[in-house]
């Protein structure tokens, strides 16, 4: 029955979005004035009524997981019954079919929220705005519907589940696929914003205004998502690496970069009424590559621990999505760039000019991470397989990164539309000569490739510049916008520091050892003290004790684990961690050599953490700024009925 | 557009518009002549005894380890064995820690680099994982080369 619900719920969703999308075009199209036309009525409620069912469908299909119905197939398939709860209910989304609902689940309650609360902009906009986004949904419905419904029915109840893949049965699934999937989706608000304005000739700055909040929410979460992501790869694969590029990782970072630079050029047209077309295509770019990531995922056509299932059938649906939608938004571009009058103008040493090339200069990025993360399609469509890595993607990237980080360190001291450099030259000198610094004391430490050598350098002089913004200013009077933007600039330059500090000083001991033996690895003296059979829940393994001492200090104990899952049987590793002010110690057990000695692999990874430190930092940021943005909207609205309500008085 | 607000409109998207065309441009070329150096190509054993790649260059390699091949060296962390896909046998040597699943007579995908005597030293094995999770290239050598495969490990 539950199974049932949800499947009605799905399909009731699916209609109102496609009420959505009909009246919402009609009323736009008979241009009916504000508010009246009957069918113009239908959409915002249509909007909110679809979110609510989609939200209940997701609701019943986490019951189900939750009591282990075993004959849904979708439960029978990825759970089993001795699971742990948690797992249970994070198993709902840890599968195609779930996965997929909640996916559209994001999209719909994104869609409610902004028919609810979403009142700047004129009434037309908002219609055809709510139109493009039922569109999309309506996509995504008919791809759940006919070709991964969640809810379907086993002929005949399974006696035990197959259980969730044990990679997969960790804390960090429960949180990390919704916190991307609240990014991904919340991207698709700025299509819909992108193209309700292209539609309507009304690309504003009220329209960049409106937009901002929901690209700078979805950021956010992509923010947090990635950096959850990779210390989740760092600490669960045992690899000791923090970032691989692998295509689920570009996937996820191909959407943030776009949504990087829609925030920018989106402040850009808002507070100076330039950059109109160029953000438009950004809202555009930042939702496909959502999708893209999306159908790189989904249809398993690239393999990798996120991809559940090869489904060329499903794939071939998505890419159809795929092209209608960006192939539409892109003719409809098109077709209307040209009416879009052109913005105010702004010389190249200026704030906007600043922006412009941080624009430029990430979607350059994005066409790097783009091509590398296609191009083993595109060759084996030839018939030759390859695979590409760190040594295409780190120089590759890194040409356009540096002079966007050099930027990034100059263009919030500029002022708006025209500046000199001479202006900011003696903040930028203190920049360069901490940079400096930096280069000399990093070289001195050890002898780093250049790459690494370099981000320690930017990554000192921009943590110094993008502090400056606040020099001379009062910090109790400082906008909450302005000092969102300081955290997150200041925490890329930390996340910088540590991406550098890691490749450049990191060591690694790989040893053969017997109970008793100790391995050195950097300052660390680590001792194997015993190794024990321990249980879990669903799982088996062998346990290393180890004593790990800093530089003689005290020493800690390391508890690294080999596992083995009996539902699917499958072999884990997980590995140790201490955490010091200066770095992580990284352990991690292997096999018994022979007889009596057994491997073990440690890492020093001297200031690694602030890899991600950093990028909470810059997810704080956007936080700041988000609460400044809503905060200052509230405060305008309370003006606006607080002087109707004069008038009123005045008039009566 | 070097002078300070003195564009024209018209001439400041036309400025906008070249150098996100020229950086975007830029960025397709780079990316292009770096993959061509920089990506891995995929060997099975009788392609890498046949072509040569260049020592020292990134590639993968895919095959059956043999049965009886693995040896661990005296230091306990480094083990030699050998890759074949019944034609070719290709000598690997690689330290670390190795996969769950990295057994004799299954099959595995070595990340890595021939050397010139011929050994190819691997920094990075995978091995089938699980149903949901094998290695693309691994799944279809497995799926053409079973038969052989299995006939050629029951043999002996």
């Amino acid at each position: 029955m539950i199974a049932e619900l949800g499947l009605a719920a799905l399909w009731l969703a699916a209609a109102l979005a496609a009420l959505q999308l009909v009246a919402g075009f009609l009323a736009v199209r008979q241009n009916a004035p504000v508010g009246e036309g009957e069918l113009a009525l239908l959409v915002r409620p249509a909007a909110v009524v679809q979110g609510v069912l989609c939200a209940f469908a997701f609701a019943m299909l986490i019951w189900l997981f939750a009591r282990t119905d075993l004959s849904v197939k979708l439960v029978a398939m990825n759970s089993h019954s001795m699971k742990p709860l948690v797992f249970k209910i994070a198993g709902a989304w840890g599968n195609h079919e779930g996965s997929m609902l909640l996916w559209v689940t994001v999209m719909s309650a994104a869609g409610a929220l902004i028919a609810l609360i979403e009142r700047r902009l004129p009434e037309r906009t908002m219609q055809a705005t709510l139109a493009a986004q039922g569109f999309v949904a309506l996509g995504f419905y008919a791809f759940l519907l006919f070709s991964s419904n969640p809810f379907e029915r086993l002929p005949v109840p399974a006696l035990e589940g197959n259980g969730l893949n044990p990679l997969l049965q960790d804390i960090g699934l429960a949180f990390h696929p919704p916190t991307l999937y609240l990014g991904y989706v919340g991207l698709s608000v700025a299509f819909s914003f992108a193209v309700g304005a292209l539609l309507t000739r009304s690309v504003t700055p009220d329209f960049a205004r409106a937009m901002r909040p929901w690209v700078l929410g979805a950021w956010i979460f992509l923010t947090v998502g990635i950096t959850a992501g990779s210390y989740w790869a760092y600490y669960e694969l045992g690899w000791g690496g923090w970032w691989f590029w692998d295509p689920v990782e570009n996937a996820s970072l191909m959407p943030w970069l776009a949504a990087t630079a829609l925030l920018h050029s989106a402040s850009v047209l808002a507070a100076r009424d330039a950059l109109r077309a160029w953000t438009i295509m950004l809202g555009v770019v930042a939702f496909s590559m959502s999708m893209v990531g999306t159908f790189l995922v989904r249809s398993g056509i690239l393999t990798s621990v996120h991809a559940f299932a090869v489904d060329p059938e499903r794939g071939a649906f998505i890419l159809i999505l795929l092209a209608i939608y960006i192939g539409g938004a892109l003719a409809v571009f098109g077709l209307r760039a040209s009416t879009i009058s052109e913005g105010e103008r702004f010389a190249l040493v200026s704030r906007e000019g600043a922006l412009v090339v941080n624009n430029v200069l990430l979607s350059a990025i994005l066409g790097v991470v783009l091509l590398g993360t296609l191009y083993p399609l595109l060759t084996e469509a030839m018939g030759v397989r390859v695979s590409v890595g760190p040594p295409y993607f780190d120089p590759a990237s890194a040409i356009f990164a540096l002079p966007m980080l050099l930027v990034m360190a100059a263009g919030p001291l500029l002022r708006w539309r025209r500046d000199r450099l001479q202006r900011v030259g003696s903040p930028l000198l203190l920049a360069g000569l901490v940079a400096l610094a930096g280069l000399v004391v990093a070289s001195a430490w050890a002898s780093p490739g250049l790459l690494p050598l370099l981000g320690l350098a930017l990554g000192a002089g921009l943590a110094v510049a993008s502090l400056l913004p606040l020099r001379g200013r009062n910090l109790r009077r400082l906008p909450l916008a302005t000092l969102g933007m300081v955290v997150a600039h200041f925490g890329i330059a930390v996340a910088l520091i540590g991406m550098a500090s890691d490749s450049a000083f990191s060591e690694e001991r790989l040893a053969a050892l017997k109970v008793g033996d100790t391995a050195a690895v950097g300052p660390w003296k680590v001792t194997l003290q015993a190794v024990s059979p321990v249980a879990g829940p669903n799982w088996n393994a062998l346990e290393g004790v180890m004593a790990a001492s800093y530089a003689g200090g005290e020493p800690v104990l390391l508890t690294p684990q080999a596992r083995t899952f009996w539902a699917p049987p499958q072999e884990t590793t997980e590995s140790a961690l201490d955490t010091r002010w200066n770095g992580q110690l990284y352990a991690v057990l292997g096999k018994a050599a022979d007889g009596e000695r057994w491997q073990v692999r440690l890492w020093w990874k001297p200031f690694v953490t602030l890899i991600w430190f950093g990028g909470l930092l810059i997810a704080l940021g956007g936080v700041l700024a988000l609460l400044g943005r809503v905060a200052g909207d509230l405060k305008r609205r309370a003006i606006r009925r607080k002087g109707a309500a004069r008038r009123a008085e005045v008039a009566a | 557009m070097s002078e300070r607000g003195g564009l024209q409109p018209k001439h400041q998207r036309l400025a906008l518009v070249v150098a996100a065309v020229v950086a975007l441009v830029a960025a397709a070329i780079i990316a292009t002549w770096a993959l061509r150096s920089q990506a891995s190509y995929f060997y099975v054993p009788s392609e890498i005894v046949k072509d040569h790649p260049a020592p020292g260059r990134a590639v993968r390699l895919g095959g059956m380890v043999e049965k009886g091949s693995i040896l661990t060296r005296p230091d306990g962390v480094t083990i030699d064995f050998v890759v074949g896909d019944g034609t070719a046998r290709v000598p690997v040597r690689y330290s670390g820690i190795v996969p769950d699943l990295f057994v004799e007579g299954s099959g595995v995908v070595a990340e890595g680099r021939m050397q010139a005597n011929g050994t190819f030293i691997a920094d990075k094995l995978l091995a089938k994982h699980d149903e949901n999770y094998v290695p693309r290239e691994l799944k279809e050598m497995t799926a053409a080369q079973k038969k052989l495969v299995v006939e050629e490990t029951t043999a002996k």
